[in-house]
């Protein structure tokens, strides 16, 4: 077994134990309903950290509307599956409504990437920046219901879309989708999350995924020994979005009343992804999922604390970079801990 | 004639985000980096002056001149703490993050000290306005005050950099940074200049912002600081004329949209511009090509 491979049963280990501590506990009694209440929302934030990080660690680029992707999966899916709730039965529709989640977010992904990706510079991030804001505005102006006669669109009110009696709104602007199927459970998110970390995992020890890395470090040498630098990076750029979307099928199939909020899909959540991916280390796939449940279960049981956890966020986020990234911290640190690392430089060399 | 106000009022909004712009497009020539917090400065600007204006009973000339001063001050020791260290680190990603780390701090800064309540702004230009053919075509006066000031920044700088000696270091640094130093350019202080330049930038245009739209919340400068990045795309990232041509042109943009089409899609329209200058032409209407050697 090589060591890449071990490593990776590491990671699908650590997330099954801790499955099966969590189930134990639940059947035991020991968990409090509201704990229960945190273990869906932990597994789809572990998602889309590991879906940020296949983006800024392994491709390189800053995303910073990966919750705009989580958005459009959550309403695609939700639109299709409240649709078709009296008429398919639970698990294929569910099973659908991912396949729908996933390919919309991952086109929306594809289409961001066209014009985005062949370009060198911090585009991404301020084109995924508006996109997160405006998917968001037009889904709070967006109205669709359905009659007898079929489906019925309006960007005005729900006045507007003109229905028979027997209609029934689906999206109702800014007050969203009510009443989706609540199909998410624990199970079906550690599911999910063991899926996408094994396509991500896969995808990084594959020739593609060397090929991304190799643009991510030097998109010169890359290109030179003759790697597609923009259908790669738009192959990685996807595939994170549609993880995203994943996540989003998870969040719209366990809340009631879906929205576009700022709260769940704005700039803010966005942030919060992105210092679940810093801190559990850029790159680290492993990393992600653990300090993505570790930093949502946190201010969650620390209610306290919740006034001053963006600001405690915001310092985190800077710290962390300048102590793991700056040249003299890194020189510094050599120079300090030199002696300590000796052992694990020379197996390195080795 | 209501064409020609909303095409004026879209010049004054265009005129504000030009002198972001100018602040964006100058960090951006010249330390290479995405000032993500710009935006912030202006909120930061924008707090000052509303502060130190109620604290002296409605004298915003002062306040004017503390934010300019604080700001340039928070400009400066942003660079120094938070963005030099990372100055030649493996991946210019990091720089980025930290910035976006810079900004959500300033943002639940203000969030903490002033609360998510929206305060109502007033105007640091008193001044009525002038009315032509018998009132049919009215002129603000904060209308009036923001072109003028944008053409005057935009003249200042302009002479600033091709006539004085630290403006040629600027250009100098933003060429070739090893070369600069070697002809005996201090390039730290030259981009800590650049940073003061841009954030006391930021604070006029806080003042012009909030006195045109008098709301003020922690987020006031965030999607501003957006739209006047993408007007320094538009008119070609690091040129300072590009940038004033950016800005003029989706600040008209931005109003007509939201005149004639929608209000709610005028930030999508805007944003479509950005997707379409990048698509057409990624380096801006002024921007130059620059082919990057091994």
């Amino acid at each position: 077994m090589s060591k890449q491979t071990k490593q990776n049963l590491i990671t699908y280990g650590i997330v099954i134990v801790a499955y099966i501590i969590v189930e134990i506990l639940i059947l035991t009694g020991n968990l409090s309903s509201h704990m229960k209440g945190l273990l869906v929302p932990m597994t789809y934030y572990a998602v889309i950290a590991v879906a940020l990080n296949l983006c800024v660690g392994i491709l390189g680029e800053l995303s910073i509307g990966h919750c705009g992707f989580m958005c459009l999966g959550a309403f695609s899916s939700a639109f299709f599956s409240k649709l078709t709730e009296n008429s398919l039965p639970t698990v294929p529709r569910f099973i659908i409504a991912f396949i729908i989640g996933i390919a919309v977010a991952g086109l929306f992904g594809f289409l961001i990437g066209i014009p985005v990706l062949r370009l060198k510079g911090d585009y991404l991030a301020i084109v995924t920046l508006a996109f997160g804001e405006i998917i968001k505005n037009v889904i709070n102006a967006f109205y669709v219901g359905v009659d007898s006669k079929g489906l019925h669109f309006s960007m005005k009110s729900s006045m507007e879309l003109g229905m028979e009696k027997d209609g029934n709104i689906i999206i109702n602007g800014a007050m969203g989708i009510t009443g989706t199927p609540h199909n998410s459970s624990f199970t079906v998110g550690v599911i999910v999350l063991l899926i996408s970390l094994f396509v991500v995992q896969n995808l990084i020890n594959s020739r593609d995924g060397r090929a991304i890395m190799a643009i991510r470090d030097n998109y010169i040498a890359a290109e030179a020994t003759g790697i597609n630098v923009t259908g790669y990076k738009m192959m990685a750029f996807t595939i994170s979005a549609a993880i995203a979307g994943a996540a989003g099928v998870l969040f719209s199939h366990n809340i009631t009343t879906l929205t576009a909020s700022s709260q769940y899909f704005g700039y803010n959540a966005s942030i919060m992804i992105l210092v679940y991916v810093v801190l559990g280390g850029i790159g680290n796939i492993r990393g992600s999922v653990i300090a993505a449940c570790i930093l949502y279960l946190l201010p969650e049981l620390l209610r306290g604390f919740s006034n001053y956890r963006m600001l405690i966020y915001s310092i985190v986020l800077i710290v962390m970079m300048i102590v793991n990234w700056s040249p003299k911290v890194i020189e510094w640190r050599k120079r300090t801990f030199g002696r300590l690392n000796l052992k694990r430089g020379a197996k390195e060399v080795a | 004639m209501s064409f020609l106000t909303y095409l004026i009022n879209g010049l004054s909004l265009g005129s504000i985000y030009a002198i972001i712009a100018l602040g964006y497009t100058m960090v951006y020539g010249i330390a290479k980096m995405l000032n993500f917090a710009h935006g912030d400065f202006i909120m930061v600007g924008c707090y000052i002056i509303f502060s130190v204006s109620s604290a002296l009973s409605g004298n915003s000339a002062v306040g004017i001149i503390v934010a300019i001063i604080l700001c340039t001050i928070l400009g400066v020791t942003t660079e120094f703490v938070a963005y030099r260290p990372l100055r030649g680190a493996a991946s210019p990603l990091a720089v980025l993050i930290t910035a976006i780390g810079v900004s959500y701090l300033l943002e639940n800064i203000a969030l903490l000290i002033y609360g998510a309540d929206i305060k109502s702004f007033s105007s640091v230009i008193k001044w009525e306005g002038v009315s032509f053919a018998d009132g049919q075509l009215k002129i603000q006066g904060v209308t009036i005050v923001t072109i003028v000031v944008s053409i005057v920044i935009l003249i200042a700088l302009q002479l600033f950099i091709n006539k004085t000696k630290q403006g040629q270091a600027m250009l100098a640094a933003s060429e070739d940074k090893g070369a600069a130093t070697l002809m005996g350019i201090n390039v730290n202080r030259t981009i800590a200049l650049t940073f003061a330049i841009g954030s006391a930038l930021a604070a006029i245009a806080g003042a012009l912002l909030c006195s045109a739209y008098p709301s003020l919340s922690p987020y006031t400068g965030a999607m501003p600081g957006i739209k006047a990045f993408v007007a320094a795309v538009l008119g070609g990232i690091g040129s300072i004329p590009g940038a004033m041509i950016g800005g003029l042109v989706l600040g008209i943009v931005e109003i007509l949209s939201k005149t004639y089409i929608s209000s709610q899609l005028s930030d999508a329209i805007v944003f479509g511009i950005l997707v379409i200058v990048l698509l057409v032409k990624p380096t801006g209407i002024l921007g130059k090509v620059v082919q990057e050697k091994v």
